[in-house]
């Protein structure tokens, strides 16, 4: 390598993420070359063009690396128990409907222990963002198995090689009702940002799954490098297929990953149901719930 | 002409004198660098490699070699997972002074 | 401040507990229920959710008791009164989520109509061995708030108290009635709404910029803000400092936790409700809660009768137990007879705070159904051997 300058403006100029982030808590947790940070940079930048005030965005996280980005917005955020974000995100959104609220967790929490509330928050189009940040594993509490984990990888609580069948996570929030599903894999920055500022403008259950490094557990064991080679994994080996069909989405264990957004569609919310419902059959005599009560 | 046009066009596009391409000042926050090496497998223009000096963590953070290559993509500040490097915008004057 | 009447049924009806437990909740203010239907408290969950839609409240069934109590948590952050009802069975399963709610210091209420148990138990019959539970349930060091209704007209009152406690205290309080009172209808006089006092949430005054979270008053308990208002905070169920922030150091820890006991400990005096019945003169006391108190009554009576004196120590709030009266007590007077559908855990209680000063006798029960008052006055007839 040859010695150069670097190239360094004279005064102090801040990072422009950093309104949006607890810098008094940075540098955070998560490891090197591991692309959650990646992801909330990802999440910034869709922060910054969504299309209501800042004040209203409220992140709802569970437990988990992915889960502790809840810690590192500056918004209200929650890190609630493990697998409950989803409920949680369901009361502080019915409370005060006009909070935009993002469940941000990691596959374990969100599909694991979470499976059942994953279901019927998509079922009954909730208005919430859900982003699943899935990088295969249990990864907090040093790689156990996970239900997103490919066959035949070497997790810690599958030291022979997984033999369970994984779930199709896009098909899974497809099929039980919701409106926004898409996929991207962490390097997709820009894709990805777009997609999650789509998704918080639009009213409904949306659900995007984001592929993600991890470096210290499944690529480590699983012998695929550092974070670093997984994501040229992923540029070599994801394809971008728009509106495909979510029961082809299937990860195998090293192989092509389908990226894209699959589904975007329209449906009557949770809240909108209920109170066109009241209406109709309590006419005047119904008073829908307006918000922050006390 | 607008520097940094290394590409060859087999036809040259019709805004071509009125093309500007922008360029970037990259900044680098040392202390908070991982080394994961995102930002330079990533850039499409090689401006930056991993540098040998250490951060106080011990990693080596990235240091610019194609200052003048950047132009401003904003590729790096997205990728990296710990906000240790960003790019600013050029300002025009800078950029003819360094072409000159 | 005073109840909406919007939602306050002035008059006099004929409701059952569950029932009175609904008027309740909605005079007091509650507007958001998430619950899961469970025998004996579905009745709750039914009137809130025909009630709610006139008079702006949401009803949520959800799919299960975890996510019930993680939805109350969540609207109760979203700034509106919050409640869940539920039994035995959903009662374990809501430990998690309770401890959450402690943990964040979040106003809630949650209504345990005991049954039959452990495990499913006896779904349609009353018990009353969840109180232990109700104290100790979920891990970790924490305290709460629990009242025991013993009549349909109680469980209206005891729910406003309920809401108003846990908005005092920033903590989930826990209404333990029983099947029995849940189920029974009798009358039930609800005031004018100038009549119900309410407190109100202790939101701060203070701009973004000054506030804390976790900064505790003089009385130990923060101010409380909604998500939605600018006030950026982070709320975790990790053991954090005032900011909010997880620390994970045994000084956080012990701040933190020491200050989430003595919130409720160094107010115990405050929070002493009880009825005395025939205390005056009386040398055996019986120490009963919910149904089993009303059936001591008979019990009472027939030893007055015979001349023995005794009295009902009637505590309506159980937790923080009543320490400082059970104390005293126990110098005075010759036995504690505890009464409870349970085989023993109010009366472990009892016997700790008498302090070997008097006799404590327990008369305990399976549950699914009351004791015969036969069995109490046998017991109160051996405590003045």
């Amino acid at each position: 390598m040859k010695a150069v300058e670097t190239v360094e403006a004279p005064e102090v100029v801040e990072h422009p993420l950093e309104s949006l982030l607890r810098m008094d808590r940075i540098p955070h947790i998560w490891c090197s070359t591991c692309g959650i940070g990646t992801v909330l940079t990802s999440f910034a930048e869709a922060v910054k063009k969504v299309e209501f005030p800042l004040e209203k965005i409220c992140v709802v996280s569970g437990i988990g690396c992915s889960g502790r980005i809840a810690g590192y917005v500056k918004l209200d955020s929650f890190h609630s128990t493990h697998g409950r974000a989803i409920p949680f995100a369901t009361g502080l959104k019915l409370a005060n409907p006009e909070l935009k609220v993002v469940v941000f967790s990691g596959d374990g929490d969100i599909v694991g222990i979470g499976g059942n509330h994953l279901i019927h928050a998509a079922r009954r189009n909730m208005d919430i963002v859900v982003l699943c940040i899935n990088n295969f594993v249990y990864a907090m509490t040093g790689g156990q198995v996970a239900a997103t984990t490919p066959l035949t990888a070497n997790t810690s609580t599958s030291p022979y090689g997984n033999f369970e069948q994984p779930f199709s996570l896009p098909h899974l929030a497809a099929s039980c009702g919701a409106v926004y599903v898409a996929r991207w894999t962490a390097l997709d920055v820009r894709r990805l940002a777009k997609s999650m500022t789509e998704a918080l403008n639009k009213k409904g259950f949306s659900f995007i799954e984001i592929i993600c490094p991890c470096s210290t557990i499944y690529a480590r064991r699983n012998k695929l490098g550092t974070g670093l080679d997984l994501m040229k994994f992923y540029h070599d080996n994801s394809v971008i297929k728009h509106g495909a069909d979510t029961r082809e989405l299937d990860i195998e264990f090293q192989k092509k990953i389908i990226v894209g957004k699959f589904i975007d569609r329209e449906r009557p919310t949770f809240l909108d149901a209920h109170n066109d419902w009241m209406k109709q059959k309590l006419k005047d005599k119904f008073i829908p719930h307006g918000g922050p009560q006390c | 002409m607008p520097s940094g046009t290394d590409g060859k066009f087999w036809r040259k596009p019709l805004d071509y004198d009125k093309l500007e391409i922008p360029h970037g000042e990259i900044h680098i926050i040392k202390e908070r660098c991982k080394g994961c090496g995102f930002c330079v497998e990533y850039c499409p223009r090689d401006v930056l490699e991993l540098s040998t000096e250490f951060n106080t963590k011990g990693y080596h953070p990235p240091q610019v070699v194609k200052g003048e290559a950047c132009v401003h993509c904003g590729l790096c500040e997205m990728l990296c997972p710990e906000f240790a490097i960003f790019v600013t915008e050029k300002p025009k004057e800078e950029v003819k002074k360094v072409e000159s | 401040m005073k109840a909406d009447p919007k939602g306050v049924l002035t008059g006099a009806h004929y409701l059952d507990g569950d029932h009175a437990c609904s008027e309740g909740a909605i005079a007091a203010g509650c507007r958001f229920l998430a619950g899961y239907p469970i025998t004996p408290s579905t009745e709750v969950a039914e009137r809130v959710a025909e009630r709610f839609p006139h008079v702006g409240g949401i009803f949520i069934q959800m799919e299960d008791e975890m996510a019930s109590m993680a939805a109350v948590v969540g609207a109760a952050w979203g700034g509106v009164k919050s409640m869940t009802v539920t039994s035995g069975p959903g009662f374990s399963l809501m430990m998690e989520n309770i401890g959450l709610a402690a943990m964040m210091e979040t106003p809630c209420v949650v209504i345990n109509v005991q049954r039959g148990g452990p495990s499913t138990g006896l779904p349609t019959l009353p018990g009353q061995a969840d109180m232990m539970q109700a104290r100790w349930g979920s891990h970790g060091d924490y305290e709460i708030i629990a009242l025991s209704p013993n009549s349909p007209q109680e469980c209206f009152e005891v729910v406003i108290k309920a809401f108003n406690l846990s908005e005092k205290y920033r903590v989930p309080v826990l209404v333990m009635a029983d099947e029995c009172v849940g189920h029974m209808t009798e009358k039930v006089v609800i005031p004018e709404a100038d009549e119900i006092e309410l407190y109100p949430r202790r939101y701060t005054k203070l701009p973004p910029r000054e506030y804390l979270p976790f900064k505790p008053g003089k009385d130990l308990i923060p101010e409380m803000v909604k998500a939605g208002d600018g006030y950026k905070i982070h709320i975790t169920g990790l053991t954090h400092d005032e900011k909010g922030y997880p620390a994970m150091s045994w000084e956080a820890q012990e701040k933190l936790v020491r200050r989430l006991v003595e919130k409720i400990r160094l107010h115990a005096d405050e929070l002493v409700d009880v009825e005395e019945m025939e205390m005056e003169d009386a040398q055996v006391v019986i120490f009963s809660y919910g149904i089993s108190s009303r059936v001591s009554i008979p019990a009472i009576q027939k030893a007055r009768k015979e001349g023995i004196k005794v009295g009902l120590l009637r505590p309506i709030i159980v937790w923080p137990f009543p320490e400082k009266k059970v104390r005293e007590l126990a110098k005075k007077i010759k036995a504690f007879v505890v009464v409870e559908m349970n085989y023993g855990q109010m009366y472990y209680e009892v016997e700790r705070c008498a302090g070997g000063n008097c006799k404590t006798i327990l008369v305990p029960h399976g549950g699914g159904w009351v004791h015969d008052p036969e069995d109490i006055y046998k017991a109160i007839k051996e405590a003045v051997k």
